[in-house]
């Protein structure tokens, strides 16, 4: 069963710098994809494709049965709704606690308190920082405030994580630590994991489907693939 | 449930936004209270006006003299003619002796003159109101048809002067309360600017969890809802003090018996709601603006 369907999908921004050149990608549900390529290849506009921060200039994305290049401005809420965004630079209130932070969208979806705590607590339980429910992101550390981020993304049980160079900002060690919870979500959860980065020992170790983008062309698609047989084509 | 869940926190959220940006909150405050000052004003002399300008109106009768030869049958057939009009209303007889006691009383200095007359110079008359004012000209031209009546007339133009005037006024004041109104409204356009500016971290995660865009729209749109409201507290204060002071300072008439005020009670209700209702809709208006241009969603 496919989750994320791309059909010959072309990006060509306003100021005519070319984001993706008819590509073509299939990624089924529960997988967990590599999106590796330099800065300014296209990888990060094929993840905001995914979730509808950019449109295609022609093609077809369907992510989840949802047509997102024929998705109006004022339906985008629906398809954000079946996922999880991880950013690079977190984006948590900074006036809000842990536990708040990650409730914030749950709120503004008009969901029950009653409803809300449990699952607030169940994701802040997975990424492990339910002991530090209360306290605000300044006092938590880079790889702290990343959970957070991953806390928030799956709270709503999405079918599809995003997550865009999520340990872009973090040292190797916690690195590391961030993607076992990543990759729990998506062995435990059954959650479909699409992650931009270049962070070469993640991709070599995690031995996952990699898909290379240079210059808005897909130039590599491997299972279990790593970042130095791509580099070396 | 849901939808209750989502209005609950967006009033929250607007009030909560309302106290945080306090200075321009009350910037806003202070111009919606300005204008709606100066609406009071107008609407309180424009209802004022309308209320003189009927009992007026309502007190035009028709002044038919006749003739000095018509006896007290040629008389009754005059009644009947005038009676006989479809306009209509009442008519009352007013004899010359009634109207030289009348002007004995009013003009003190010229009484002994009058006195002295062997014979009374006036005409007898018959007061008449008509059911419409606006039929007052053609009753008026009808009457002096009639044989045996001298002259009858009313006297329109005077009162048509004054209220020419008022219009005048009052019309002005429209043109600078609907100015006022457009520059409340984008002062508290600019106002939710800066509430959307200081959210846009907000915001931002709420569009990519999947808030609805009515569910994002909606505190700025109550927020300018409450300053609109919270502006038109003072006003409404004000004119209740104001009016009642000066309704009970001039005994409920202004000039002479000719101008009465309206009495304060339903005026002054209905004025406050309308001030209420407009502080409100111009705040919306201002949040509308602001969340179109701003939110860019």
């Amino acid at each position: 069963m496919k989750l994320i369907e791309i059909k010959g999908c072309s990006k060509v921004y306003k100021n005519g710098v070319t984001g993706l050149a008819n590509l073509d990608l299939e990624i089924d549900k529960g997988e967990f994809v590599f999106v590796i390529g330099q800065t300014a290849s296209g990888k990060s506009t094929l993840i905001k494709l995914l979730y509808r921060e950019e449109r295609p200039t022609s093609g077809s994305v369907v992510v989840g049965g949802i047509d997102v290049a024929k998705l109006r401005n004022s339906k985008i809420y629906k398809l954000r709704r079946k996922l999880g965004v991880v950013f690079q630079d977190f984006k948590l209130l900074p006036k809000l606690t842990v536990y708040e932070n990650v409730a914030f969208g749950l709120e503004t979806l008009g969901l029950k308190n009653d409803d809300i705590r449990p699952k607030v607590n169940k994701a802040l339980e997975r990424v492990g920082l339910k002991d530090r429910a209360r306290s605000f992101p300044n006092q938590l550390s880079g790889g702290e405030q990343q959970r957070v981020c991953i806390a928030r993304a799956i709270v709503n049980d999405p079918k599809l994580l995003i997550c865009d160079e999520p340990t872009g900002n973090l040292d190797p060690e916690t690195s590391k630590e961030i993607m076992d919870v990543i990759s729990s979500i998506n062995k435990e959860l059954g959650t479909t994991v699409v992650m931009a980065t270049h962070d070469k020992d993640i991709v070599n170790r995690m031995k996952k489907r990699v898909v290379v983008i240079e210059n808005g062309v897909k130039v590599g698609d491997k299972m279990k693939g790593s970042y130095k047989v791509h580099e070396s084509n | 449930m849901k939808a209750i869940r989502i209005l609950i926190r967006s009033i929250r959220d607007a009030f909560k936004s309302v106290f945080r940006n306090f200075s321009l909150s009350i910037a806003s405050i202070t111009c919606i209270a300005i204008t709606l000052i100066l609406v009071s004003i107008s609407l309180i002399m424009s209802s004022n006006v309308n209320h003189f300008t009927q009992a007026m109106e309502n007190e035009l009768t028709i002044v038919t003299y006749l003739k000095s030869d018509v006896d007290e049958t040629k008389k009754n057939e005059i009644e009947d003619k005038i009676r006989s009009m479809s306009s209509f209303e009442s008519l009352e007889f007013k004899s010359k002796d009634t109207w030289k006691e009348e002007i004995k009383n009013s003009l003190g200095e010229l009484d002994s003159i009058i006195e002295n007359m062997d014979e009374n110079p006036l005409y007898d008359s018959i007061l008449v109101k008509v059911k419409n004012v606006s039929d007052l000209k053609a009753t008026t031209n009808a009457i002096n048809e009639i044989d045996g009546v001298e002259s009858a007339t009313y006297g329109k133009d005077s009162v048509d002067q004054m209220i020419g005037i008022f219009k005048i006024i009052e019309q002005a004041s429209i043109v600078i309360v609907v100015a006022l109104i457009l520059v409340t409204a984008f002062l508290i356009s600019n106002t939710i600017r800066l509430t959307i500016y200081s959210r846009r971290n907000e915001i931002e995660i709420m569009r990519l969890v999947g808030t609805s865009n009515t569910a994002i729209k909606l505190p700025f749109e109550f927020e300018g809802l409450f300053l609109g409201v919270l502006g038109s507290i003072i006003p409404i204060l004000i004119t209740i003090y104001a009016y009642i002071i000066a309704y009970d300072y001039f005994d409920g008439y202004i000039f002479s018996h000719m101008i009465q005020l309206v009495s304060p009670g339903a005026l002054l209700l209905n004025i406050s709601l309308i001030l209420v209702i407009i502080g409100g809709l111009v705040g919306m208006l201002g949040s509308w603006h602001a969340v179109r241009k701003y939110l860019k969603i």
